[in-house]
């Protein structure tokens, strides 16, 4: 809890805003104490609006949608979102542990005998993919190779690899992900997140507050929220962002074209491969166009950049990476990136909660330099 | 033998299907009022909400949807078994279960989406109940 306060601390400082300021209080109800009853206590807030929606990761894509409307609405002016994680230095194995189901459910009585991992759910969206649309490992392992690029160039992220005794901390070719040992068929371990420590906090406030805060604000535009989960005869490689993107982009009235940054949820490659699409950028089955050659690079000519501050592949994923993707896109649309993209006016930051391939959900937000 | 988890009792909306399993059937439900295939097993239809479902037993015979093979497992149970298949098949009624293809001799190559493939009620080591798997026809 202590890691909420301290972003939170940051955050507002960064924005000039005071302690006493903040009326608004979202959290996604991780961590220990937390969660809206007890977090306004311990940090010392006495909020008009609390806000504990948890839809996994993408908690904060959702949040954000939720601050928006509420400060339009005039129930509060000054909202944080905030997020804390140790879940390196507690060894929590995310994506191939096992779960305790001491109380049995509907979903744990139907699928706990298999043995599924996190990460198999996703191995099995990348393998339906494989087999309907004719993608290539080759194209999965040019997502991780990009991300890595960016995160060499950012220091925390080189910081988190080195903390967590990454084998080569350098920059990545497609090769080298496909020779890196398969965690489940057909994902390599290069192609899965890391399991770091983390933390982040966002100011989010109404027009009027925003006209005086230290550091020029960036524009909410849109956003857009869904789930999506099996279905008899559904087709698992299309994620619930297939309906929060055109949501989120009609609200916002711009067009996938014209968005500079994507900060898209890299729990693993095949995560950034269904989101793509799903969002547009890519008609669906090819995104393998969209990201060859490192065509989404910060410093490739083409309009379109992603996941600039290293991802969860190779800067940080403490569980529920939806803060960081807002956090970055705001850097980029600042100017204050260590991937920056020049003239960079349009993000989007789209997270996916649960399980990619089972129950998940999808948040979008876009948003817009001053 | 395996020894996989068991289900866990009481709980409303799988005993029905684990009872089926028991007596070796394989069974989904169908909405009285709207016609649709039910599965998961619940006590609701979720396209049209009503509640006069009736339960029917499966030929226990369809396709792999997808599968992947996990090689790194942390779980009680599977830790110790090496390399082993996770899958949705999709059974000839019209519903999608989470299962495991179990017997192809090396998983990573000898299983292919499409796959025909037909249920089998794998014993366990402990528990009373056997664990629906699936095996290529
Ligand atoms: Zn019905």
């Amino acid at each position: 809890m202590e890691m909420k306060a301290q972003s939170i601390k940051a955050a507002l400082d960064d924005a000039g805003l005071k302690w006493s300021d903040v009326d608004g209080l979202y959290d996604a109800q991780d961590g220990e104490g937390g969660g809206g009853l007890g977090l306004a206590a311990y940090l010392g807030f006495k909020p008009s609006v609390i806000d504990t929606t948890q839809v996994g990761g993408s908690s904060y894509e959702f949040q954000t949608a939720h601050a928006w409307r509420d400060i339009t609405a005039g129930k509060c002016k000054v909202a944080v979102l905030s997020y804390g994680s140790t879940a390196a230095s507690n060894r929590v194995a995310i994506g191939t542990g096992g779960r305790a189901a001491p109380i049995p459910t509907w979903a744990s009585n139907m699928e706990g005998s298999y043995g599924g991992t996190l990460i198999s759910n996703y191995a099995m969206v990348k393998n339906r993919h494989l087999h309907m649309y004719g993608s290539t490992m080759e194209q999965f392992a040019q997502i991780s190779v990009t991300t890595r690029k960016h995160a060499m160039r950012n220091p925390e992220a080189v910081k988190a690899m080195t903390d967590l005794q990454f084998v080569g901390i350098n920059e990545i070719t497609v090769a080298d992900v496909l020779d890196s040992r398969i965690i489940a068929d057909p994902l390599h371990l290069l192609e899965c997140c890391m399991v770091s420590d983390g933390g982040g906090a966002l100011v989010i406030v109404s027009a009027d507050v925003a006209r005086d805060t230290k550091k020029k604000p960036v524009w909410i535009i849109g956003s857009g929220e869904a789930t999506k989960y099996r279905e008899n005869g559904g087709d698992i490689t299309v994620s619930a962002g297939a309906q929060s993107g055109p949501i989120a982009f009609a609200e916002a009235d711009v067009k996938p074209s014209e968005i500079d940054i994507a900060m898209i949820y890299d729990s693993f490659t095949i995560t950034v491969a269904t989101c793509l699409e799903d969002l547009g950028f890519a008609p669906k089955g090819q995104f393998g166009d969209l990201v060859k050659d490192g065509q989404l690079n910060f410093d490739n000519p083409y309009k379109l950049t992603l996941n600039t501050d290293g991802g969860g592949l190779s800067s940080n994923h403490p569980g529920m990476r939806g803060l960081f993707l807002l956090l970055e896109s705001v850097r980029q649309l600042r100017g204050e990136s260590t991937s920056q993209v020049d003239g960079a006016k349009l993000a989007v930051a789209h997270g996916n909660g649960g399980l990619l391939g089972g129950t998940h959900t999808g948040g979008t937000v876009i948003l817009a330099k001053d | 033998m395996p020894n996989r988890p068991q289900p866990a009792f009481p709980e409303p909306n799988t005993q029905e299907y684990w009872e089926g399993v028991k007596a070796g059937e394989l069974r989904y439900q169908t909405c009285n009022d709207c016609s649709n295939v039910v599965f998961t097993p619940r006590r609701h239809c979720d396209r049209c909400g009503g509640t006069n479902l009736a339960t029917k037993v499966s030929k226990g015979e369809g396709e792999v949807y997808t599968y992947s093979v996990v090689r790194q497992s942390g779980m009680p149970g599977f830790r110790e078994m090496g390399a082993y298949t996770v899958a949705y098949v999709d059974l000839d009624e019209g519903f999608r279960v989470l299962t495991s293809v179990v017997g192809a001799a090396d998983p990573t190559k000898d299983i292919k989406i499409g796959d025909r493939v037909k249920v089998e009620f794998e014993k366990q080591d402990s528990g009373d109940y056997p664990i629906p798997v699936f095996r290529q026809v």
